[in-house]
């Protein structure tokens, strides 16, 4: 695999056309994947800000820098902005969108006009999300629970609920699109055994985002229709039940957890065998643990509703399929492991975040084990302690794998390398500044402090300010790559088409890839991770 | 797959360069059929997901309200939702025809077919929107005047016996609560009623709108024996939503018919 020198003149994807009508568009993937980059990352900003004002509220025991109510739109707005315009479209929409194409040997995605709509959907949704939350916002939670969305909540829930409705169809069509584009866009000799484990994660997103969503696209719709025309579908009081809509939110809310946290693993999947030098571990396993968590993922939705009144019977098996659903997980996990032992482990920024994520994953799905046990989980629930047990995988997992994946394949997105030195930096500063920020919320919930209250008592309040001085860290930490990813932009290195000396097809084309992303249809005929007969990367030999 | 043929991009330029239907990533033009069939399968699969969570509602509520969701379930037109069946089956054969016609070659016959189905399909939202007017008059919209114990959209008659209106007849407390549980529970029933069939609806105006579009392709004389898909796919859908129907039809107009008493 030879290197060539990148020359200026060389036609890619980002210089083959220029003027803003040739990015509103686009059907080029990669073109798409940056528009999603662009406006996720508004959307991470403005769930961070509402983050900010949680964080600062909460830094004294008395309700002093927001009111109840102004408080409770705040963490509903982080919620709603975080998880289905941030998360959720995150590594797919994004890196997917970009890498998938490449990854299987194909000129794009099998319906490029329709991955445009969907960044157009997603686009809709937001502004009209943005328009809810600048008019007054919403105050029921990200969960929406009636009956108090329904009928006591003067706030904006019908707006957010379309808004919420509409990036639903974004994330189908996308979902869709991947689908169809791993059965039948394969280049000639990329069998499903020889598939990239990124492509096979991004499989069982793609699963999950299409017969999930759905059902919340519904359930949303009843919630509107319900508080438009006062019908008592969820009323108690009028022969309708308030526990049918849980089942119903969660039959989406719980898989979408799997639609954050997949992708992440599909990430780290990539970084660890190439900055171990080596095969991964049980290729088989890992590829089939994502199925399997998609599989188990939908049958396990009720543990969020151990104390809603199901029936005692429902919640034992509920439970146990919940722990049943650690065992692909922890497959991953421990195969991960197994890639590094004896292998050649390089401290790049990407493995760097690869470490973060399998460290404070596997924090976050131990505590997901407590909170399946029913006994456990009747003194926790609602406390802070899930709201520790959810940031350590959605923030802990999801976010730290979508940073490393951002460097990872920074060079081919860009073709441009960033500064490692800072990378390295701000990779350390998110893990210390998130510990410090969640690690006392498992304290602060086993100690009885209930989520979303604005007050707190004084005793609460030593781990509460920790908690803060962490979120400080942490933004920090979140910003930095901000700043040196785009002055990387004009002042970074020129990229090599394999910088890292890693296997796969997008390594094979040029950095940033041209508009077809090859030059000419690859042929595969290896299996993927074949690190064996690799070269080493020029910096690591260094090193050493 | 490692040892199959290998298709030079020069090869490939030909081919894209005689059949314009072909988009510039699919490798040929059975491959882009694959992909949009396939496409059209899964969105199928997430459209039953979407009515599945709305068939679980009305599940429960069923289970749970019998006798008020039957007793409502007798105030549907029997006769005109059988017609209107009728209408919707005839319009998927009329799609099947067209699809045939289309692998024949026959654009007159296509174009025939398509019409006629949009006529069926006008025909179905025609006698719905009939009958929804006729639910208005009743007053068995909910929240429009809604009112299922006395005037002239009364359940109650010829259902005293199924809803246990005759056990309670000599109480007036009794009898009035009973009446307004009766009130709430129908309620419900025409809640999902009406957001199954106007869900439904909606499907069907897309479809009539998709139909347009195809019609119009196939008078232009876009298909042929080889290239036909858009019209397949478009007939996939189309039967998709008839399918639907024939599963709201059963659960929502024939709880229980049998004769009371």
């Amino acid at each position: 695999m030879a290197t060539l020198a990148v020359s200026e003149e060389r036609k890619n994807y980002i210089n083959a056309e220029y003027g803003i009508r040739s990015w509103l568009f686009t059907t080029d993937h990669k073109r798409i994947a940056l528009l999603y980059l662009l406006s996720i990352t508004a959307f991470f900003f403005i769930g961070g800000f509402a983050a900010l004002l949680i964080r600062l509220e909460l830094l004294t025991p008395a309700g002093d820098l927001l009111s109840a109510d102004a408080y409770n739109k705040a963490f509903t707005m982080h919620g709603q902005v975080m998880v289905f315009f941030f998360l959720i479209p995150s590594i797919p929409a994004v890196l997917g969108n970009f890498l998938i194409p490449i990854m299987i040997g194909a000129k794009d995605l099998a319906f490029p006009r329709i991955n445009l709509i969907s960044w157009y959907i997603y686009i809709i949704a937001g502004i009209l999300y943005i328009h809810c939350l600048v008019t007054g916002g919403v105050d029921t939670g990200w969960t929406f629970y009636p009956t108090f969305s329904t009928q006591f909540s003067n706030t904006k829930v019908i707006e957010a609920g379309l808004a919420i409705f509409i990036s639903g169809f974004s994330s189908i069509l996308t979902g869709l699109n991947f689908v169809v584009t791993v059965h039948r866009m394969r280049a000639p000799g990329m069998t499903w055994s020889r598939l990239p484990l990124f492509v096979w994660s991004h499989y069982a997103t793609s699963i999950i985002m299409l017969l999930g969503t759905p059902v919340i696209a519904i359930t949303l719709v009843l919630v509107v229709l319900e508080r438009a025309l006062n019908l008592g579908i969820f009323d108690p009081t009028r022969g309708g039940d308030p526990v049918l809509f849980q089942h119903l939110f969660w039959f989406y809310s719980h898989p979408a957890v799997y639609i954050m946290i997949l992708p992440s693993m599909a990430v780290i999947s990539e970084i660890v065998p190439c900055f171990s030098r080596k095969r991964v571990f049980g290729y088989n396993f890992v590829a089939i643990s994502s199925i399997a968590i998609a599989a188990i993922g939908f049958v396990v939705w009720a543990h969020h509703m151990f104390v809603a009144g199901i029936s005692l019977y429902s919640a034992i098996v509920f439970s146990f399929l919940s722990f049943l659903v650690a065992v692909p997980s922890a497959v991953k996990v421990f195969n991960w492991t197994a890639t590094m032992y004896k292998g050649s482990v390089s401290f790049s920024t990407p493995m760097l975040y690869a470490f973060g994520f399998i460290g404070l994953f596997t924090i976050g799905g131990l505590t997901g084990l407590f909170l399946a046990t029913l006994g456990v989980d009747v003194h926790v629930h609602d406390t802070y302690f899930v709201i520790a047990h959810f940031h350590y995988v959605m923030v802990g997992g999801a976010v730290m794998g979508y940073l490393g994946g951002m460097h990872f394949w920074w060079p081919k997105i860009s073709g441009k390398m960033y500064p490692e030195g800072w990378g390295r930096l701000a990779a350390l500063i998110v893990f210390i500044g998130f510990n410090l920020t969640f690690f006392p919320q498992f304290i602060l919930g086993y100690l009885g402090m209930p989520r979303r209250y604005w007050q707190y008592p004084p005793e609460y309040q030593v781990l509460n300010v920790l908690s803060t001085a962490g979120a400080t860290i942490l933004a920090v930490g979140y910003l930095l790559p901000m700043v040196y990813l785009l002055w990387s932009l004009r002042y970074g290195k020129p990229a090599e088409d394999n910088p890292w000396k890693a296997t796969g097809l997008e390594w094979t084309t040029s950095s940033p890839p041209p508009t077809f992303n090859f030059d000419e249809t690859p042929v595969v005929t290896q299996e993927a991770y074949d690190y064996e007969n690799m070269p080493l990367p020029e910096e690591v030999t260094l090193e050493r | 797959m490692s040892d199959s043929p290998l298709v030079s991009d020069a090869q490939l330029d030909v081919e894209h360069h005689d059949r314009p239907e072909l988009r510039h990533h699919f490798a040929d033009v059975e491959q882009q059929r694959n992909a949009a069939s396939l496409g059209m399968w899964w969105f199928l699969g997430t459209e039953i997901m979407f009515f599945g969570g709305m068939f679980c509602a009305y599940l429960i509520y069923r289970r749970w309200y019998f006798p008020e969701f039957a007793s409502a379930s007798r105030s549907l037109d029997l006769f005109v939702g059988s017609f209107n069946t009728v209408v919707l089956i005839c319009s998927s054969l009329t799609v099947a025809q067209a699809v045939r016609a289309a692998q024949l070659g026959n654009r007159k016959l296509q174009v025939r077919m398509l019409l006629l189905t949009l006529v069926f399909g006008l025909a179905f939202l025609g006698i719905k929107s009939y009958e929804w007017g006729n639910k208005y008059k009743e007053h068995h919209i909910p929240t429009f005047d809604y009112n299922v114990i006395s005037g002239e959209g009364d359940l109650i008659k010829g259902n005293e016996h199924l809803l246990g209106i005759d056990k309670v007849q000599n109480d007036p407390v009794k009898l009035r609560a009973r009446k307004a549980e009766i009130q709430q529970h129908t309620k419900i029933f025409y809640s999902l009623y009406f957001a199954l069939t106007g869900m439904h609806a909606i499907h069907m105006i897309v479809g009539v709108g998709i139909f347009i579009c195809i019609t119009w392709m196939a008078h232009k004389g876009r298909f042929t024996p080889e290239y036909h898909t858009p019209l397949e796919i478009a007939g996939l859908y189309w039967h998709f939503v008839d399918i639907v129907w024939i599963y709201l039809f059963p659960l929502l107009y024939l709880i229980d018919r049998k004769p009371t008493i």
